[in-house]
Protein backbone atom coordinates (compact mmCIF):
# COMPACT_ATOMS: atom_id res chain seq x y z
CA UNK A 1 0.00 0.00 0.00
CA UNK A 2 2.37 2.74 1.66
CA UNK A 3 5.52 0.87 0.17
CA UNK A 4 6.11 2.41 -2.82
CA UNK A 5 5.39 5.67 -1.65
CA UNK A 6 7.76 5.36 1.03
CA UNK A 7 11.00 4.21 -0.91
CA UNK A 8 10.20 6.67 -3.40
CA UNK A 9 10.72 9.19 -0.72
CA UNK A 10 14.23 7.33 0.48
CA UNK A 11 15.16 6.50 -3.29
CA UNK A 12 17.71 9.67 -3.54
CA UNK A 13 19.76 8.23 -0.55
CA UNK A 14 19.94 4.68 0.85
CA UNK A 15 16.57 2.95 2.48
CA UNK A 16 16.59 3.89 5.68
CA UNK A 17 16.90 1.71 8.21
CA UNK A 18 13.79 2.64 10.33
CA UNK A 19 11.64 5.55 9.33
CA UNK A 20 9.17 7.54 11.98
CA UNK A 21 7.29 9.90 10.48
CA UNK A 22 4.43 11.94 12.32
CA UNK A 23 4.34 9.66 14.65
CA UNK A 24 1.48 9.74 17.67
CA UNK A 25 2.12 7.72 20.16
CA UNK A 26 -0.21 6.82 23.83
CA UNK A 27 -2.35 4.55 25.07
CA UNK A 28 -6.01 3.64 24.11
CA UNK A 29 -7.14 7.17 22.99
CA UNK A 30 -4.51 9.19 25.33
CA UNK A 31 -1.74 10.48 23.51
CA UNK A 32 1.63 11.35 25.16
CA UNK A 33 3.58 12.51 22.31
CA UNK A 34 2.82 13.47 18.45
CA UNK A 35 4.96 14.92 15.92
CA UNK A 36 7.74 12.17 15.96
CA UNK A 37 9.85 11.78 12.79
CA UNK A 38 13.19 10.79 12.46
CA UNK A 39 15.27 8.57 10.00
CA UNK A 40 18.16 6.42 10.60
CA UNK A 41 20.85 5.42 8.55
CA UNK A 42 22.25 2.00 8.42
CA UNK A 43 24.69 1.02 10.53
CA UNK A 44 23.74 4.52 13.03
CA UNK A 45 23.93 4.38 16.71
CA UNK A 46 20.97 6.61 17.63
CA UNK A 47 19.60 7.55 20.99
CA UNK A 48 16.31 8.13 22.17
CA UNK A 49 16.19 10.63 25.09
CA UNK A 50 14.03 12.54 27.30
CA UNK A 51 12.83 13.08 31.31
CA UNK A 52 10.68 10.97 33.00
CA UNK A 53 7.31 10.40 31.53
CA UNK A 54 8.13 11.74 28.06
CA UNK A 55 7.20 8.71 26.59
CA UNK A 56 10.87 7.29 25.65
CA UNK A 57 9.55 3.43 26.85
CA UNK A 58 6.27 4.37 24.83
CA UNK A 59 7.93 5.18 21.85
CA UNK A 60 9.90 2.10 22.06
CA UNK A 61 7.29 -0.41 22.53
CA UNK A 62 5.19 1.28 19.37
CA UNK A 63 8.41 0.55 17.03
CA UNK A 64 8.45 -2.92 18.20
CA UNK A 65 5.02 -3.42 18.08
CA UNK A 66 3.70 -4.17 21.34
CA UNK A 67 1.43 -1.16 21.28
CA UNK A 68 -0.11 0.26 17.87
CA UNK A 69 0.16 3.61 17.00
CA UNK A 70 -2.21 6.34 17.11
CA UNK A 71 -1.04 8.12 14.00
CA UNK A 72 1.97 8.16 11.84
CA UNK A 73 4.04 5.39 10.35
CA UNK A 74 6.97 3.52 11.09
CA UNK A 75 9.19 1.69 8.09
CA UNK A 76 11.85 -0.97 8.50
CA UNK A 77 14.11 -0.56 5.67
CA UNK A 78 11.53 0.72 3.25
CA UNK A 79 8.87 -1.80 4.50
CA UNK A 80 5.83 -0.43 6.63
CA UNK A 81 5.64 -1.60 10.22
CA UNK A 82 1.71 -2.33 9.67
CA UNK A 83 -0.45 -3.37 12.92
CA UNK A 84 -2.72 -4.84 10.62
CA UNK A 85 -0.58 -7.18 8.56
CA UNK A 86 0.88 -9.07 11.82
CA UNK A 87 2.67 -11.75 9.66
CA UNK A 88 4.49 -8.60 7.53
CA UNK A 89 5.06 -7.16 11.07
CA UNK A 90 6.68 -10.34 12.32
CA UNK A 91 8.90 -11.10 9.72
CA UNK A 92 10.13 -7.51 9.80
CA UNK A 93 10.63 -8.16 13.92
CA UNK A 94 12.75 -11.05 13.12
CA UNK A 95 15.15 -8.66 11.67
CA UNK A 96 15.38 -7.31 14.65
CA UNK A 97 16.31 -7.66 18.05
CA UNK A 98 15.36 -6.30 21.96
CA UNK A 99 17.47 -6.37 25.16
CA UNK A 100 14.58 -5.25 28.26
CA UNK A 101 15.17 -3.40 30.83
CA UNK A 102 16.01 -6.39 32.74
CA UNK A 103 16.92 -8.58 30.32
CA UNK A 104 13.86 -10.44 30.32
CA UNK A 105 15.15 -13.85 30.36
CA UNK A 106 12.88 -16.90 30.61
CA UNK A 107 14.19 -18.09 34.42
CA UNK A 108 12.90 -21.68 33.47
CA UNK A 109 15.61 -22.00 31.13
CA UNK A 110 19.34 -22.07 31.34
CA UNK A 111 21.05 -19.23 29.35
CA UNK A 112 22.11 -21.47 26.39
CA UNK A 113 18.21 -22.23 25.91
CA UNK A 114 17.28 -18.90 25.83
CA UNK A 115 19.74 -18.01 23.24
CA UNK A 116 18.40 -21.13 21.61
CA UNK A 117 14.81 -20.34 21.84
CA UNK A 118 14.37 -18.00 18.96
CA UNK A 119 16.73 -19.64 16.55
CA UNK A 120 14.82 -23.01 17.40
CA UNK A 121 11.13 -21.04 16.74
CA UNK A 122 12.68 -19.52 13.45
CA UNK A 123 14.86 -21.53 12.01
CA UNK A 124 15.40 -25.20 10.95
CA UNK A 125 18.83 -25.58 12.04
CA UNK A 126 19.39 -29.05 13.67
CA UNK A 127 20.32 -29.30 16.85
CA UNK A 128 23.80 -29.29 17.36
CA UNK A 129 23.55 -26.40 15.13
CA UNK A 130 21.13 -24.58 17.18
CA UNK A 131 23.80 -25.30 20.58
CA UNK A 132 26.65 -24.67 19.08
CA UNK A 133 25.61 -20.63 17.83
CA UNK A 134 23.72 -20.36 20.97
CA UNK A 135 26.99 -21.01 22.67
CA UNK A 136 28.59 -18.56 19.79
CA UNK A 137 26.57 -15.86 20.97
CA UNK A 138 27.06 -15.79 24.83
CA UNK A 139 30.90 -16.06 23.74
CA UNK A 140 30.07 -12.68 21.95
CA UNK A 141 28.70 -10.97 25.30
CA UNK A 142 31.31 -12.78 27.17
CA UNK A 143 29.37 -15.29 28.57
CA UNK A 144 30.89 -18.20 26.70
CA UNK A 145 31.32 -20.09 30.13
CA UNK A 146 27.71 -19.36 31.38
CA UNK A 147 25.61 -21.68 28.79
CA UNK A 148 24.55 -23.94 31.76
CA UNK A 149 23.57 -21.53 34.52
CA UNK A 150 20.18 -20.10 34.81
CA UNK A 151 18.79 -16.40 35.37
CA UNK A 152 18.70 -16.57 38.75
CA UNK A 153 22.16 -17.28 39.30
CA UNK A 154 24.00 -14.93 37.73
CA UNK A 155 24.42 -10.85 38.08
CA UNK A 156 22.36 -7.79 36.33
CA UNK A 157 24.91 -7.27 34.19
CA UNK A 158 25.40 -10.53 33.23
CA UNK A 159 21.39 -11.19 32.83
CA UNK A 160 21.38 -7.82 30.30
CA UNK A 161 24.65 -9.14 28.39
CA UNK A 162 22.67 -12.76 28.30
CA UNK A 163 19.83 -10.84 27.32
CA UNK A 164 21.60 -8.97 24.42
CA UNK A 165 23.08 -12.92 23.67
CA UNK A 166 19.19 -13.88 22.50
CA UNK A 167 18.33 -10.74 20.93
CA UNK A 168 21.24 -11.12 19.04
CA UNK A 169 19.89 -14.76 17.96
CA UNK A 170 18.85 -13.99 14.73
CA UNK A 171 21.44 -11.83 13.05
CA UNK A 172 19.35 -8.80 13.53
CA UNK A 173 19.74 -5.83 11.49
CA UNK A 174 18.69 -3.45 14.01
CA UNK A 175 18.98 -3.58 17.99
CA UNK A 176 16.74 -1.95 20.50
CA UNK A 177 18.00 -1.54 24.31
CA UNK A 178 15.36 -0.53 26.88
CA UNK A 179 17.52 1.74 29.67
CA UNK A 180 20.94 -0.49 28.95
CA UNK A 181 22.46 1.22 32.07
CA UNK A 182 18.87 1.11 34.25
CA UNK A 183 20.32 -0.87 37.74
CA UNK A 184 24.28 -1.08 36.64
CA UNK A 185 26.80 0.27 38.41
CA UNK A 186 28.65 2.52 36.47
CA UNK A 187 31.50 0.09 35.61
CA UNK A 188 29.10 -2.06 34.44
CA UNK A 189 27.15 0.12 31.91
CA UNK A 190 30.61 1.52 30.46
CA UNK A 191 31.22 -2.53 29.56
CA UNK A 192 28.31 -2.88 28.50
CA UNK A 193 28.53 0.16 26.07
CA UNK A 194 31.47 -0.98 25.17
CA UNK A 195 30.26 -4.53 24.34
CA UNK A 196 27.37 -2.47 22.07
CA UNK A 197 29.87 -0.43 20.47
CA UNK A 198 31.94 -3.71 19.74
CA UNK A 199 28.81 -5.11 18.35
CA UNK A 200 28.09 -2.07 16.01
CA UNK A 201 31.56 -1.90 14.49
CA UNK A 202 32.21 -5.44 13.75
CA UNK A 203 28.05 -6.58 12.73
CA UNK A 204 27.68 -2.93 11.74
CA UNK A 205 24.12 -3.60 13.03
CA UNK A 206 21.74 -0.56 13.31
CA UNK A 207 21.77 0.56 17.18
CA UNK A 208 18.18 2.12 19.14
CA UNK A 209 18.85 3.28 22.76
CA UNK A 210 16.14 4.53 25.00
CA UNK A 211 18.20 5.98 27.65
CA UNK A 212 18.84 8.87 30.04
CA UNK A 213 22.23 7.46 31.21
CA UNK A 214 24.30 10.96 29.70
CA UNK A 215 27.69 9.09 30.03
CA UNK A 216 26.33 6.56 27.26
CA UNK A 217 25.26 8.84 25.16
CA UNK A 218 28.42 10.98 24.84
CA UNK A 219 30.24 7.85 24.58
CA UNK A 220 28.11 6.26 21.95
CA UNK A 221 25.26 8.04 20.11
CA UNK A 222 25.67 9.52 16.72
CA UNK A 223 22.34 11.23 17.06
CA UNK A 224 19.74 11.64 19.53
CA UNK A 225 15.85 12.36 19.31
CA UNK A 226 15.19 14.35 22.51
CA UNK A 227 10.81 13.91 23.44
CA UNK A 228 9.77 16.87 25.98
CA UNK A 229 6.79 15.59 28.22
CA UNK A 230 5.81 19.59 28.77
CA UNK A 231 5.35 19.98 25.16
CA UNK A 232 4.64 16.78 24.15
CA UNK A 233 6.83 16.81 21.33
CA UNK A 234 10.07 15.97 19.74
CA UNK A 235 12.16 19.10 20.01
CA UNK A 236 15.70 17.97 18.37
CA UNK A 237 16.64 15.58 16.32
CA UNK A 238 20.73 15.57 15.90
CA UNK A 239 24.29 15.03 17.49
CA UNK A 240 23.80 15.64 21.18
CA UNK A 241 27.65 16.98 21.20
CA UNK A 242 26.70 20.43 18.79
CA UNK A 243 22.64 20.13 20.59
CA UNK A 244 24.52 20.39 23.96
CA UNK A 245 26.03 24.21 22.81
CA UNK A 246 23.61 24.64 19.58
CA UNK A 247 20.10 24.12 20.42
CA UNK A 248 17.57 26.44 20.31
CA UNK A 249 15.98 24.76 22.61
CA UNK A 250 16.74 25.28 26.44
CA UNK A 251 15.73 21.99 27.68
CA UNK A 252 17.45 20.18 25.72
CA UNK A 253 20.63 22.62 26.05
CA UNK A 254 20.16 22.20 29.91
CA UNK A 255 19.42 17.93 29.81
CA UNK A 256 22.68 17.22 27.36
CA UNK A 257 24.37 19.84 29.52
CA UNK A 258 24.27 18.70 32.94
CA UNK A 259 26.46 15.41 30.92
CA UNK A 260 29.84 17.99 31.48
CA UNK A 261 28.86 17.99 35.31
CA UNK A 262 27.86 14.73 35.93
CA UNK A 263 30.59 12.77 33.90
CA UNK A 264 33.19 14.83 35.57
CA UNK A 265 31.58 13.21 38.70
CA UNK A 266 31.88 10.04 37.30
CA UNK A 267 35.80 10.38 36.01
CA UNK A 268 37.22 9.03 39.11
CA UNK A 269 37.31 4.84 38.25
CA UNK A 270 35.11 3.07 40.25
CA UNK A 271 36.22 0.94 43.08
CA UNK A 272 36.10 -2.88 41.46
CA UNK A 273 33.02 -4.50 42.20
CA UNK B 1 -21.36 -46.86 56.20
CA UNK B 2 -18.77 -47.71 53.57
CA UNK B 3 -21.24 -46.48 50.71
CA UNK B 4 -21.81 -43.45 52.61
CA UNK B 5 -17.76 -42.81 51.93
CA UNK B 6 -16.99 -44.12 48.95
CA UNK B 7 -20.04 -42.20 47.34
CA UNK B 8 -18.75 -39.07 49.35
CA UNK B 9 -15.32 -39.31 48.48
CA UNK B 10 -15.65 -40.36 44.72
CA UNK B 11 -18.22 -38.45 43.84
CA UNK B 12 -17.96 -34.84 45.81
CA UNK B 13 -14.69 -34.52 47.95
CA UNK B 14 -12.19 -36.08 46.04
CA UNK B 15 -12.56 -33.86 43.39
CA UNK B 16 -13.61 -30.84 45.39
CA UNK B 17 -11.11 -31.08 47.82
CA UNK B 18 -8.25 -31.62 45.28
CA UNK B 19 -9.72 -28.48 43.44
CA UNK B 20 -9.68 -26.25 46.52
CA UNK B 21 -6.24 -26.93 47.35
CA UNK B 22 -4.61 -26.91 44.05
CA UNK B 23 -6.11 -23.18 43.90
CA UNK B 24 -4.35 -22.06 46.60
CA UNK B 25 -1.28 -24.14 45.74
CA UNK B 26 -0.74 -23.98 41.86
CA UNK B 27 -3.63 -21.64 40.43
CA UNK B 28 -1.65 -19.09 42.88
CA UNK B 29 1.61 -20.11 41.45
CA UNK B 30 0.31 -19.72 38.38
CA UNK B 31 -0.86 -15.86 38.61
CA UNK B 32 1.93 -15.17 40.59
CA UNK B 33 4.88 -16.79 38.16
CA UNK B 34 3.18 -15.15 35.03
CA UNK B 35 2.51 -11.74 36.65
CA UNK B 36 6.28 -11.40 37.86
CA UNK B 37 7.27 -12.86 34.17
CA UNK B 38 5.26 -10.08 32.57
CA UNK B 39 6.72 -7.26 35.07
CA UNK B 40 10.26 -8.76 34.00
CA UNK B 41 9.32 -8.09 29.83
CA UNK B 42 8.93 -12.10 29.54
CA UNK B 43 5.64 -11.40 27.31
CA UNK B 44 6.83 -9.28 25.77
CA UNK B 45 9.70 -10.68 24.92
CA UNK B 46 7.66 -13.73 23.66
CA UNK B 47 5.77 -11.56 21.60
CA UNK B 48 8.64 -9.61 19.87
CA UNK B 49 10.21 -13.12 19.08
CA UNK B 50 6.93 -14.42 17.54
CA UNK B 51 5.68 -16.89 19.76
CA UNK B 52 2.05 -16.96 21.09
CA UNK B 53 2.17 -16.32 24.63
CA UNK B 54 -1.14 -19.00 24.77
CA UNK B 55 1.13 -21.51 23.70
CA UNK B 56 4.17 -21.09 25.48
CA UNK B 57 2.52 -20.12 28.83
CA UNK B 58 -1.09 -20.95 28.99
CA UNK B 59 -1.60 -24.58 27.31
CA UNK B 60 1.07 -26.54 29.00
CA UNK B 61 -0.35 -25.47 32.49
CA UNK B 62 -3.88 -25.80 30.93
CA UNK B 63 -2.87 -29.02 29.81
CA UNK B 64 -0.43 -30.28 33.37
CA UNK B 65 -3.51 -29.74 35.36
CA UNK B 66 -6.19 -30.95 33.45
CA UNK B 67 -3.89 -34.08 33.02
CA UNK B 68 -2.41 -34.18 36.92
CA UNK B 69 -6.40 -33.26 38.73
CA UNK B 70 -8.16 -36.67 37.76
CA UNK B 71 -5.07 -38.45 39.15
CA UNK B 72 -4.93 -36.47 42.35
CA UNK B 73 -8.44 -36.46 43.04
CA UNK B 74 -8.45 -39.94 42.81
CA UNK B 75 -5.93 -40.51 44.74
CA UNK B 76 -7.71 -38.17 47.62
CA UNK B 77 -10.61 -40.38 46.82
CA UNK B 78 -9.02 -43.42 47.77
CA UNK B 79 -7.04 -41.38 50.62
CA UNK B 80 -10.72 -40.63 51.70
CA UNK B 81 -11.68 -44.60 51.37
CA UNK B 82 -8.85 -46.10 53.28
CA UNK B 83 -9.60 -43.39 56.34
CA UNK B 84 -13.43 -44.58 56.34
CA UNK B 85 -11.90 -48.42 56.16
CA UNK B 86 -9.68 -47.73 59.57
CA UNK B 87 -12.37 -45.95 61.50
CA UNK B 88 -15.10 -48.41 60.44
CA UNK B 89 -12.89 -51.55 61.50
CA UNK B 90 -11.01 -49.62 64.87
CA UNK B 91 -14.65 -47.58 65.82
CA UNK B 92 -17.44 -49.55 64.29
CA UNK B 93 -16.88 -53.08 64.40
CA UNK B 94 -17.06 -53.59 60.92
CA UNK B 95 -14.95 -56.34 59.79
CA UNK B 96 -12.34 -55.32 57.14
CA UNK B 97 -13.87 -57.95 54.83
CA UNK B 98 -17.44 -56.46 54.70
CA UNK B 99 -15.75 -52.58 54.60
CA UNK B 100 -14.42 -54.15 51.12
CA UNK B 101 -17.17 -55.80 49.66
CA UNK B 102 -19.51 -52.88 50.70
CA UNK B 103 -17.43 -50.38 49.06
CA UNK B 104 -17.08 -52.15 46.34
CA UNK B 105 -20.81 -52.86 45.41
CA UNK B 106 -21.55 -48.82 46.00
CA UNK B 107 -19.44 -47.78 43.07
CA UNK B 108 -20.30 -48.48 39.74
CA UNK B 109 -19.02 -47.40 36.96
CA UNK B 110 -20.25 -44.36 36.86
CA UNK B 111 -20.42 -43.11 40.44
CA UNK B 112 -16.58 -44.09 39.66
CA UNK B 113 -16.06 -41.57 36.87
CA UNK B 114 -18.15 -38.40 38.07
CA UNK B 115 -14.92 -37.60 40.54
CA UNK B 116 -12.42 -37.55 37.16
CA UNK B 117 -14.91 -35.72 34.83
CA UNK B 118 -15.30 -33.07 37.46
CA UNK B 119 -11.86 -33.47 38.20
CA UNK B 120 -10.61 -32.28 34.67
CA UNK B 121 -13.24 -29.02 34.56
CA UNK B 122 -11.93 -28.34 37.73
CA UNK B 123 -8.13 -28.39 36.69
CA UNK B 124 -8.91 -26.23 33.75
CA UNK B 125 -10.64 -23.79 35.90
CA UNK B 126 -8.23 -23.72 38.02
CA UNK B 127 -5.01 -23.06 34.88
CA UNK B 128 -6.98 -20.87 32.72
CA UNK B 129 -8.07 -18.15 36.21
CA UNK B 130 -4.50 -18.87 36.85
CA UNK B 131 -3.12 -17.61 33.42
CA UNK B 132 -5.79 -15.28 33.20
CA UNK B 133 -4.93 -13.80 36.18
CA UNK B 134 -1.47 -13.36 35.54
CA UNK B 135 -1.41 -12.08 32.74
CA UNK B 136 -4.13 -9.11 33.49
CA UNK B 137 -1.19 -8.40 36.48
CA UNK B 138 0.44 -5.05 36.51
CA UNK B 139 3.69 -4.79 36.15
CA UNK B 140 4.25 -3.80 40.36
CA UNK B 141 5.06 -6.32 42.60
CA UNK B 142 2.24 -5.53 44.59
CA UNK B 143 -0.21 -6.08 41.66
CA UNK B 144 1.30 -9.26 41.38
CA UNK B 145 0.08 -10.18 44.82
CA UNK B 146 -2.98 -9.02 43.96
CA UNK B 147 -3.16 -11.31 40.92
CA UNK B 148 -2.00 -14.11 43.13
CA UNK B 149 -4.80 -13.78 45.77
CA UNK B 150 -7.76 -13.12 43.03
CA UNK B 151 -6.85 -16.14 40.79
CA UNK B 152 -7.29 -18.22 44.50
CA UNK B 153 -10.90 -16.39 44.85
CA UNK B 154 -11.98 -16.93 41.75
CA UNK B 155 -10.88 -20.04 41.10
CA UNK B 156 -12.47 -22.00 43.80
CA UNK B 157 -15.55 -19.37 43.39
CA UNK B 158 -15.99 -20.87 39.83
CA UNK B 159 -15.15 -24.83 41.17
CA UNK B 160 -17.90 -24.45 43.46
CA UNK B 161 -20.62 -23.31 40.78
CA UNK B 162 -18.85 -25.65 38.22
CA UNK B 163 -19.65 -27.93 40.85
CA UNK B 164 -23.54 -27.01 41.46
CA UNK B 165 -23.50 -27.04 37.63
CA UNK B 166 -22.86 -30.62 38.10
CA UNK B 167 -25.29 -31.52 40.82
CA UNK B 168 -27.88 -30.18 38.71
CA UNK B 169 -27.01 -32.01 35.57
CA UNK B 170 -26.23 -35.15 37.27
CA UNK B 171 -29.92 -34.83 39.08
CA UNK B 172 -31.26 -34.17 35.78
CA UNK B 173 -29.63 -36.90 34.43
CA UNK B 174 -30.32 -39.35 37.10
CA UNK B 175 -27.10 -41.12 37.72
Amino acid sequence: MNGPTEQEKAAPEETPALAVESLTIGYGSKAIMAGIDFRLRRGEIFFILGGSGSGKSTLLKTLIGLIPPLKGKVSFFGQLFDGDDPRGQQALLQRTGVLYQGGALFSSMNLRENVALPLRIHTRLDEKTILALADYKLRLVELGMAGDRFPSEISGGMMKRAGLARALALDPEILFFDEPSAGLDPVTSHQLDETIRRLNHSLGTTVVVVSHELASIFALAERIVFLDAASRQQLEVGDPRTLRTDSPHATVREFLARGGDDSAKQEPPAVPA
Amino acid sequence: MPPLVSLAMFREMGALMTGIILSGRTGSAFAARIGSMKANDELNALQTMGVSPFDFIVLPRLLALVLLMPLLGFLASWAGVMGGFLMSVSFLGLTPATYVTQTAQSLDLANFLIGPVKSVVFGALIALIGCQQGMAAGASASSVGRAATSAVVQAITWIIVADALFAILMNLYGS
